[in-house]
């Protein structure tokens, strides 16, 4: 007998005549939240990222400001107006500037799916600043909004702040494998 | 389980007694649990429909095991539409030979590993070295781990009993190209591992994972970190192999709203952890294999009491609040599976046997708060009874337990002997008197909290 085979017939011995097991989804899968926006700059700013709220007019001037004279990676798609007076570096850039897919207002995360504007995941993962600017439409309250969204056939980064380490001491240092820096820019 | 971890030689009442002597360790534990613990109760206070959610995850695992069988080739057939490769492994050994093939089948001779415990239980990376293959751990505290010759401690925190002091040693020891000049600054060492790892990253043409979650219906799988290290490791080698036990599979893609809420706040006690990243198949032009095990989980899904401890989502919250842990450590438990989890999962995984995995079932002293915190509602303390009952205890055995028996074994003894402890800690005896005074012979009793673990409990939690 293969393994398939075997395992397959050991779980079969194993769960014969075990009850039917029903359901019950009584959490949340909308909620109320009535300041999207607040909310979650608030808790993005939990996890130590910086975040800007500002008029959508006014993203591609800021963008300028705060990439400066560092080389960025431009991913495709991504909106021509945003890449304005941004310089450009591809192997040896410093940082990345995206869009997103969708964010999430009650935990504070942005989930990227390798969409227009998003890169690849190797593009948002190995400079170390990542510079991201998230649409008020694209935020939704909670978890349960956001998976019913999202494309499981796309390959997706939630992105929760900075990567983080609690593992000396449960001491919390910031910045390892991933980008050192999460800047959020919420375009309202 | 047929690979044993070598954690202790003993059974569980000779290690917990060499650990609770070592106050390092016991400080360090206390310092982690405590901290986690609270962050959690913020996190999952914040969440009005928690108990609505854990009652869901509950139910989803309970399908999800109920028709394994069907769910399995449902998510063999997605993975494999989606262009991956499903491999199944009866036991440990078959699961190393498969992993070591697949690798030799690159040419390579080295591969980067993101934290598994799956790979962790079948010994996955001393096959490998027998083969000629280097396996390198790339999370922080693996790193530490492994480059201190060393196993494991917690789920969560693996290195937890180490301190600073000995991290910046053990990097300037083994690391090799760690700075001569390295504080003991943990940003300083999170720095060094960076950049030790960086270009390994950069190198490595094969990758090894876990995963938290697979999905059946979609073919996803899911995993959830903090560091990178894991999106490293899945993102840039050409080839992914995943060996994920078969017990962790969810029906639906819907379900995800479920894991994703309870996994975050009952393991690190966050909102939701740093990076959590899902693929379905090859992605981006990579190789993907995924190996599914079994070693035991079949054993376990035939047992209707035990079965339940494959519900498991690995979180640690049990570990966090159990009081024998927190004096014990998780080397006493002699297993990739430390803590309440530990006690139930590996006697059944492994059989008992061994005088190690006989002793498990009294690891506890019933005080529920395991099941409390337990976001799939794993009637802990439940499975612990069943397991005392089954196991094949010889008389040298059957003393040696009722020593430690008589502490941790019986809750309303256990909770008077801490009361009484608590009244008279001015007068702190050395040592308890009749039956216990063998277990406090290696046990500080000043270490007796003025209030008992099951009073603070009823007033602190569940209040
Ligand atoms: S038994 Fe429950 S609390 Fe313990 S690790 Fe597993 S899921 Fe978490």
């Amino acid at each position: 007998m293969s393994a398939r085979e075997e395992i397959l017939a050991r779980i079969r011995r194993a769960v014969d005549g075990a009850p039917e097991v029903e359901i019950r989804r009584a959490y949340r899968t909308t909620s109320e939240v009535a300041d999207l926006v607040r909310l979650f700059a608030e808790r993005v700013d939990d996890y130590r990222a910086i975040v800007h709220v500002i008029p959508a007019a006014e993203v591609p001037a800021r963008i300028a400001g705060l990439v400066g004279d560092r080389r960025m990676i431009i991913p495709d798609g991504l909106p021509r107006e945003w890449a304005a007076g941004v310089p450009a570096g591809l192997h040896d850039a410093d940082g990345v500037v995206t869009g997103c897919a969708v964010a999430i207002a009650e935990t504070g995360t942005i989930v990227l799916d390798s969409g227009p504007g998003q890169g690849s995941r190797a593009q948002t993962l190995v400079p170390d600043y990542h510079l991201c600017v998230v649409r008020a439409g694209q935020i939704v309250p909670g978890v349960p909004e956001a998976v019913a969204r999202l494309d499981p056939a796309r390959p997706l980064t939630w992105i929760s702040g900075p990567s983080a380490t609690s593992d000396i001491e449960l001491n919390r240092v910031e910045g390892v494998h991933g980008p050192r820096t999460l800047e959020v820019i919420i375009s309202s | 389980m047929s690979a044993t971890f070598l954690g202790m030689p003993g059974n569980f009442p000779q290690n917990s007694a060499l650990a609770v002597q070592d106050s390092q360790l016991r400080y360090n534990l206390r310092k982690a649990t405590h901290t986690i613990r609270g962050k959690r109760a913020t996190v999952v206070g914040e969440l009005s429909d928690w108990a609505e959610l854990r009652a869901a995850g509950k139910a989803i695992k309970d399908e999800t095991l109920r028709h394994l069988d069907r769910y399995l080739i449902q998510l063999e057939e997605a993975v494999t539409r989606a262009g991956g490769t499903v491999h199944w492994a009866r036991d440990a050994a078959e699961a190393n030979r498969i992993v070591a093939g697949l690798v030799q089948a690159t040419g390579e001779t080295e591969v980067v590993k993101v934290k598994s415990m799956a790979t962790q239980e079948i010994g996955l990376n001393e096959a490998l070295a027998e083969q000629g293959i280097t396996a390198y751990e790339t999370d922080l505290a693996e790193l530490i781990v492994q480059l201190g010759d060393d196993f494991p401690s917690h789920i969560l925190v693996p290195a937890i009993h180490r301190n600073r002091a000995e991290i910046r040693d053990i990097f300037l020891d083994r690391m090799g190209d760690a700075p001569p000049d390295l504080t003991d600054e943990p940003a300083a060492l999170a720095e060094a591992a960076r950049l030790h790892l960086r270009e390994r990253f950069l190198r490595s043409k094969v990758a090894i994972s876990g995963a938290n979650f697979m999905v059946a219906e979609t073919g996803t799988l899911v995993v959830l970190e903090s560091e990178g290290n894991g999106r490293m490791c899945l993102t840039l080698p050409e080839t992914l192999i995943s060996v994920v036990g078969i017990e962790k599979l969810l029906p639906s893609w819907r379900d995800l709203e479920v894991f994703l809420q309870l996994l975050p706040r009952s393991s690190t006690g966050e909102r939701m952890n740093p990076y959590t990243s899902t693929w379905t198949g090859s992605v981006e032009g990579q190789d993907f294999h995924l190996v599914l095990l079994d070693n035991g989980r079949t054993d376990v899904l035939a047992d209707e009491v035990g079965r339940q401890a494959l519900r498991c989502i690995r979180c640690s919250a049990c570990l966090n609040v159990c009081p024998v842990y927190e004096r014990a450590g998780g080397h006493a438990y002699g297993s990739v599976y430390p803590g309440p989890i530990g006690a139930i999962l590996t006697p059944q995984l492994r059989g008992m046997s061994s005088a190690l995995d006989a002793s498990l079932p009294y690891a506890s002293s019933l005080c529920g708060a395991c099941f409390e915190v337990c976001p799939v509602a794993i009637d802990i303390p439940e499975v612990l009874v069943d397991l005392r009952a089954k196991a094949p205890h010889g008389p040298a055995e059957r003393a040696g337990m009722r020593v430690a028996g008589w502490i941790f074994n019986d809750h309303v003894r256990l909770a008077k002997a801490q009361r009484l402890a608590g009244r008279l800690r001015k007068l702190v005896p050395r040592r308890l008197p009749g039956p216990a005074s063998a277990w406090t012979d290696t046990r500080d009793l000043p270490e007796i909290p003025a209030e008992s673990f099951r009073d603070w409990w009823e007033r602190d939690e569940r209040a």
